[in-house]
């Protein structure tokens, strides 16, 4: 179960603000969905290691090596406002 | 429009093996055959709406191919071939949306590994075709940029993420495409175009470039018409990338070359759990038809139990959208991608900058899954879904390695049936997250598995067979889709398009 005000406050960790309609929907929608998720609750992992690379892959480590391989103005090319290269943002201090 | 056999070259029935013979020996030039594939966009498109732009450079980029020939320099294996790219993989000077109006606008100033490996080879980039935005579901209804019509009946979905990879190559406007899976997205839309299309295993290509959607389960991979096309374009996109620490360091093998068609003694494994679900029976007949041939072919057959795959679907969800709501942080109007209006919104500060540009940019399933990742990994919940929904993924890899103890390869359905109607599914998003109940276990597991397509449903929408096999055993997977597409006898159709 997830609660509408669950939901807001996800939205406000998630920095996605939603409206009204849109908070009483996925309040329902996720609540269907968790109940069936919730399945997992009843199996016995006590003492699994969690698994988050599923292949085995050997760590590759490298030189720490400073390499510009784009430059910087094709970089910030996309950005919404910018200033030289600097991104622009409101005032947030 | 050209002559369908140009100088004795089928374009419309080539292989991307052929042609980059014929191209090389100046048969045909590069040119000639982007033009034909070109053409063949802009009149089928409209109907199809698989691509969501076309690289204006295409003809530029193949003539340089034809230069390099006729300079009697060396070219790759795909000299000439026209690829088509899933829109969520970068494009240097090409825009890659992601199928997302956040991302509308947003021009790559750099390739993907995996394009740049088939550029390397000289294939030529028509354009990018659509998906689920971000990647994000089964039918590529969730695209910004409209739906995409199965080639095989317009009132179908081509499946997703990568319908429209699946859907150009079914209405032949390009010879290969590159998919991406997370969850099935290779495996179901090539399953429901008809067509070939195979997930490597983890590790096996490298992910830089391809927006993210979860780290730990995205990989890329060949849609192509045969499985020799599969095994060519697997071999120029994988390798290990200095760009992604994940990457394999094993040689790439040339499946291509080695393929073998003989089956004899093989051990195929039918998970018995895939097959206690609900198929229909147009899917049984085709897997049994499948399983005949093959027997008679020599392979034995075993079943095997892989208990944990009834909560495949809720750890993939759990685990997908936990690792998409980190990833999809980065949009935040900042540094790509869209900006609200500060001013006409009279928004004020950074967090309703971030807030307000990130819910007019991403649509509905997107918002959809960064609210149950966040939930997932928040404080209070992370123990009972994300860390929970990791150590079951541990479980039901070791359950996957012990059936493949008794087994080579597994056989299965890749959903429980072919493609559905467009609008079908969109009202329940419980039952269109379980349409990947098949597909989901093989990237939390890190298998490579592949869609292989063996036959039609009685309405005449193709059915594909899913082959699963053990980590970097990409080969045997492909020798099974071999051994079927030469000798498993099945009804010649074509779409309409064609």
């Amino acid at each position: 179960m997830i609660s509408k005000e669950d939901v807001q406050k996800i939205g406000q960790l998630a920095r996605l603000k939603l409206s009204e309609t849109e908070v009483e929907v996925l309040s329902e929608q996720l609540s269907n969905v968790l109940k069936h998720f919730e399945e997992i609750s009843k199996l016995d992992t006590k003492g699994v290691l969690p698994l988050i690379t599923p292949s085995e892959i050997a760590v590759h480590l490298r030189q720490d090596e400073v390499i510009q391989e784009v430059a910087p103005e094709k970089l910030v090319a996309n950005a919404p406002e910018k200033s030289g290269n600097l991104f622009k943002v409101p005032p947030v201090v | 429009m050209l002559n369908l056999k140009e100088n004795n070259v089928d374009l419309i029935k080539a292989s991307a093996h052929e042609i980059a013979q014929a191209v090389k020996s100046q048969k045909i030039t590069a040119e000639q055959v982007t033009q034909f594939y070109l053409q063949r966009i802009e009149k089928l498109d409209k109907e199809i709406n698989a691509f969501i732009s076309i690289n204006p450079k295409a003809i530029e980029e193949a003539k340089a191919v034809d230069a390099k020939i006729k300079a009697g320099q060396t070219v790759g294996t795909l000299a000439g071939v026209p690829v088509a790219v899933k829109d969520l993989l970068c494009t240097e000077g090409l825009k890659t949306t992601a199928a997302s109006k956040i991302l509308e606008n947003f021009i790559p100033p750099y390739n993907a590994t995996v394009v740049q490996n088939l550029k390397n080879q000289d294939a030529v980039v028509l354009g990018k075709t659509s998906l689920d935005e971000f990647a994000m579901g089964s039918s590529n209804e969730t695209s910004a940029f409209g739906t995409v019509k199965n080639p095989w009946n317009p009132n179908y979905v081509p499946g997703g993420s990568s319908g429209g990879s699946g859907a150009a190559l079914a209405s032949r406007m390009a010879v290969l495409a590159v998919g991406t899976d997370t969850g099935g997205s290779i495996r179901q839309p090539a399953h429901f175009c008809g067509v070939y299309g195979i997930k490597p295993t983890y590790g096996r290509v490298s992910r830089y470039g391809i927006v993210a959607y979860a780290s730990s389960l995205d990989q890329a991979g060949p849609m192509a018409h045969s499985t020799q096309d599969c095994a060519l374009m697997l071999e120029a996109m994988a390798g290990q990338c200095r760009h992604d620490n994940t990457t394999s360091d094993l040689k790439v093998p040339e499946w291509s070359k080695n393929l073998n068609d003989q089956v004899k003694g093989l051990k195929i494994g039918l998970p018995k759990e895939y097959f206690a679900a609900q198929n229909d029976e147009d899917t049984k007949k085709v897997i049994d038809a499948a399983i005949a041939k093959l027997k008679s072919m020599g392979a034995e057959f075993v079943e095997v139990e892989i208990p944990l795959v009834k909560y495949a679907v809720p750890i993939y969800y759990l685990i997908a959208t936990s690792e998409a709501s980190s990833n999809l942080a980065r949009y935040d109007g900042v540094r790509f991608g869209h900006r609200t209006d500060m001013m006409a919104n009279k928004a004020k500060g950074i967090d309703e900058l971030y807030s307000l540009s990130r819910a007019e940019g991403f649509g509905p399933e997107v918002k959809r899954r960064i609210i149950l990742g966040t939930y997932a990994l928040s404080s209070g919940y992370y123990d009972a879904y994300y860390q929970k929904a990791c150590q079951v993924r541990r479980l039901l890899r070791d359950q996957f390695l012990d059936a493949f103890k008794k087994c080579d390869v597994m056989l299965n359905p890749v959903t429980m049936s072919p493609a559905f109607k467009i609008g079908e599914r969109v009202k329940s998003v419980l039952e269109m997250y379980m349409n990947d109940i098949f597909t989901t276990s093989t990237n939390l597991t890190g298998l490579p598995g592949m869609s292989v397509p063996c036959g039609f449903s009685k309405n005449g929408l193709p059915i594909g067979v899913q082959l699963t096999a053990k980590h970097f055993d990409e080969q045997t997977i492909f020798n099974v889709s071999y051994a079927l597409e030469k000798h498993l006898e099945k009804e010649v159709r074509t779409p309409h398009v064609i």
